[in-house]
């Protein structure tokens, strides 16, 4: 353990050398190592075919690895059924059991531990309170709205107080609002009950929101795994600063490098510095990140000026409520965005000449795209 | 202002509305007029005309028309006067010339054996209208049977124009000589048994095509697209062999030299041939293997609609396979398992082919006999009634299974 790190949780879960193939051809999961730590909520995020739901069903015992082990609280549990693995699930389309109450629904899990009539009781209507569905124990899902069900889904999952909940993709189903609502109930969820979380989602922000750690999938490998400000601020290649969040790019070939920064010329014209992230050398070509509230558009005659002015032309501005965007053209990037005070697009013309900067430290250098 | 205008405009554009909709309606009775009007003839009338002949009796008020007015107020006890004796001879001799006293005679004789012989005997010795007062004498002398109150009570109860006599016959009831109902005479008293039999017989290929067809339909259900395709042709295919190529063929395989004795003869299972056709077995076997794909559609349908991920969840939450699959899978698929059972078990209850071929005397279910009725001995009025049974007890099992759908309605939680 390094010095001066908090100690972090036991891992409850751990993928040691995990491979996922299909078809005897493609690996889904390429060689994953991942450690979940007692009490966290992780989340895996990736766009679809990435490996994410894959290693979600190898966890829940629904898919069993083509290579490696999985272990739950030090044990391995390769070849567990998924019924003994003690680990509740939230399904995309909620899976209630159609033929049951909600109440039955809810104290099913209870009741093939052969909980006691009593007990079981008693924790269906904890359950129902904690989910504010006290009234509608004796519905059926189908007479439920889609965010009902959801929360019928998750007290179910979490009633017989599993040692891990997972949950694929649940608010897919949702509307906009909903689902941020339920967002935020999850999350509350998960920090009075201190369950450990493991959250499947392709929606960045969704990802953001809720994690203590998001794993970055793509391509069946875990491109980063970090707290969400940390993929956000320091993604270590173009597909997670692509991701996460928006971001421009501009392509360019590294110059020279000292030290942590570099000196890249722009493939369009020009030249910035930027952070060296993930270059290999003078000579190499790089896509550079720029966050697109990171960067300040400048009129000529503006005294304000760093290693990294360019030349750039409005090519329209977007009005966006709290904000607004100006779309620029950028060194050949004609999709260059840049983050404005709501307001200050008004005094944009289109097709106006004016310049851009950002800080060193704000632009990455990272793998070409 | 708006509140006014709106209850104003209310009138007509519920006028309106039902208007568009007539036309609508209207277009929809046109199409499908054709296949009302084919119905009808084909379905509802035959239907209609069977329910009529269980109960139609003017076969004998036909013939014997006088007769039949002059026993109305008959009162049973007594022999009737000879005023009845006057009629019945003056309807036997124009029966006799116009030569329609066989229809009574059949009639008669279905409810008193042996009146086909007094009726025809008495047309036959009765010369002359016998003179006044002398009729009753005459008809006695002739045959004494005339002297029976049963023989005149026979052509009373015959008198219809409606009588309940087939459906009593159909039930193995019958009238006494009081007017009551009490069970037929032994020997006549065989439909109960047929149609214990019959139903004993469906249950049994029900429970069978069940049994079999289960796993099946789950296969279906659960493989992968292409090779549930191909399982699906399998299953199909004997819908389009002729019903009569594959009962034989079950005879091809069943007799006692056919391919399954031989078989186990030669592993040396057997040293006697198996007696496998023409008896209870063969009739299950065959009709099973013809009505097992009216189990599996319905139930593939239904577990077509039960998502994987129902499995998934049970799982999740504890439950083992089979506590999953009991508590779980099979209540989803009820809907599929009562519309096939029911299926099945309607449609054996008309089997007629099949057990004629590959069953014995004794599996002959209540269809054979029902075609007996109609073709040979063309007692339409008992085979009416015996149809007339059989489908009230059907609709009675199909009311039934629509209360118990009802009943637990199954709705999809799923939004897929």
């Amino acid at each position: 353990m390094e010095a001066g790190m908090v100690a972090p949780a036991p891992a409850l879960v751990r993928f040691s050398g995990i491979q996922k193939t299909y078809d005897g051809e493609h690996l889904v999961v390429k060689n994953l190592d991942l450690d979940i730590r007692k009490g966290e909520f992780i989340t895996l995020l990736g766009p679809s075919g990435s490996g994410k739901t894959t290693t979600l069903m190898m966890l829940a015992g629904f898919e069993v690895p083509t290579q490696g082990e999985i272990y739950l609280s030090d044990r391995p549990i390769k070849n567990v059924p998924p019924h003994k693995r003690d680990i509740g699930m939230v399904f995309q389309n909620y899976a209630l059991f159609p033929h049951l109450t909600i109440a039955e629904n809810i104290a099913f899990p209870l009741s093939v531990r052969s909980t006691n009539k009593a007990e079981t009781q008693e924790r269906v209507s904890a359950a129902l309170r904690m989910i504010k569905m006290e009234t509608l124990a004796q519905r059926r899902p189908g007479q439920l709205s889609g965010g009902q069900q959801q929360r019928v889904a998750l007290a179910r999952a979490l009633v017989f107080n599993p040692q891990l909940v997972l949950m694929d993709e649940p608010l897919g189903a949702l509307d906009k609002r909903l689902r941020e609502q339920m967002q935020l109930e999850i999350k509350q969820l998960h920090e009075t009950m201190g369950i450990t979380v493991v959250y499947v989602t392709h929606d960045q922000s969704e990802a953001l929101t809720m994690s203590d750690r998001i794993a970055v999938f793509n391509d069946g490998i875990v491109q980063q795994i970090d707290r969400p400000d940390a993929l956000y601020e320091h993604p270590v290649n173009s597909f997670v600063a692509h991701f996460i969040g928006e971001n421009n790019v501009l392509a360019g070939t590294v110059e020279t490098i000292d030290k942590d920064y570099c000196r890249v010329a722009l493939t369009g014209s020009g030249a910035v510095t930027a952070r060296a992230v993930n270059v290999s050398g003078p000579g190499a070509s790089t896509s550079l990140s720029v966050r697109p509230e990171r960067v300040a558009i400048v009129r000529d005659g503006s005294s304000s000026d760093g290693p990294n002015r360019l030349p750039a032309k409005v090519q329209n501005t977007i009005y966006l409520g709290d904000h607004a965007l100006a779309v620029l053209d950028v060194a050949g990037n004609a999709e260059f965005m840049v983050k404005l005070q709501p307001g200050a697009h008004d005094s944009l013309q289109h097709g106006e000449s004016v310049h851009i900067t950002f800080r060193p430290e704000d632009c990455l250098a990272l793998d070409p795209v | 202002m708006t509140a006014a205008s709106l209850t104003e405009t209310e009138v007509p554009l519920k006028r309106r509305l039902k208007e568009a909709e007539r036309a609508r309606q209207f277009k929809a009775l046109a199409l499908v007029l054709p296949l009302l009007v084919f119905l009808l003839f084909t379905f509802a009338g035959p239907i209609a005309g069977m329910l009529w002949r269980a109960v139609d009796d003017r076969e004998v008020r036909q013939v014997l028309p006088q007769t039949i007015a002059a026993l109305a107020d008959w009162d049973g006890k007594d022999l009737p006067d000879e005023k009845a004796y006057a009629a019945l001879a003056s309807d036997i001799q124009a029966a006799r010339a116009a030569g329609t006293i066989a229809i009574a005679a059949k009639r008669l004789n279905y409810a008193l054996n042996g009146f086909r012989t007094i009726l025809t005997s008495t047309a036959r010795n009765l010369k002359a209208v016998p003179e006044a007062g002398t009729a009753k004498e005459t008809l006695i002398r002739i045959n004494p049977a005339w002297r029976e109150r049963a023989t005149w009570r026979t052509i009373r109860d015959a008198g219809g124009p409606i009588t309940g006599f087939y459906l009593l016959a159909a039930l193995d009831l019958t009238r006494n000589a009081d007017g009551a109902i009490t069970a037929a005479a032994p020997d006549q008293a065989i439909y109960r048994d047929i149609f214990a039999r019959t139903f004993l017989i469906s249950l049994g290929v029900t429970a069978l095509c069940l049994i079999l067809g289960f796993p099946v339909a789950y296969l279906l259900a659960t493989l992968p697209p292409g090779r549930s395709n191909l399982l699906m042709i399998f299953v199909l295919l004997p819908f389009w062999t002729s019903l009569l190529v594959r009962t034989c063929a079950w005879i091809v395989l069943l007799q006692s030299k056919g391919v399954v004795n031989d078989s186990l003869h030669w592993l040396g299972i057997i040293d006697e041939p198996l007696r496998l056709i023409y008896n209870r077995f063969g009739v299950c076997v065959a009709m099973t293997h013809v009505l097992l794909p009216f189990m599996i559609l319905p139930l593939y349908s239904s577990m077509k609609a039960i998502s994987p991920a129902y499995m998934r969840a049970a799982a999740s939450l504890g439950a083992p396979p089979l506590t999953a699959f009991l508590r779980i899978y099979l209540p989803q698929t009820l809907p599929g398992i009562g519309a096939g059972s029911l299926l099945v078990f309607i449609l054996a209850l008309g089997y007629y082919i099949t057990p004629a071929l590959v069953g014995g005397a004794a599996d002959q279910m209540i269809s054979y006999f029902i075609a007996l009725y109609t073709t040979e001995t063309a007692n339409w009025g008992l085979a009416s009634a015996l149809g007339a049974v059989l489908l009230l007890a059907t609709l009675l099992l199909a009311l039934v299974y629509g209360k118990l759908v009802q009943g637990q309605q199954v709705t999809g939680g799923m939004k897929n």
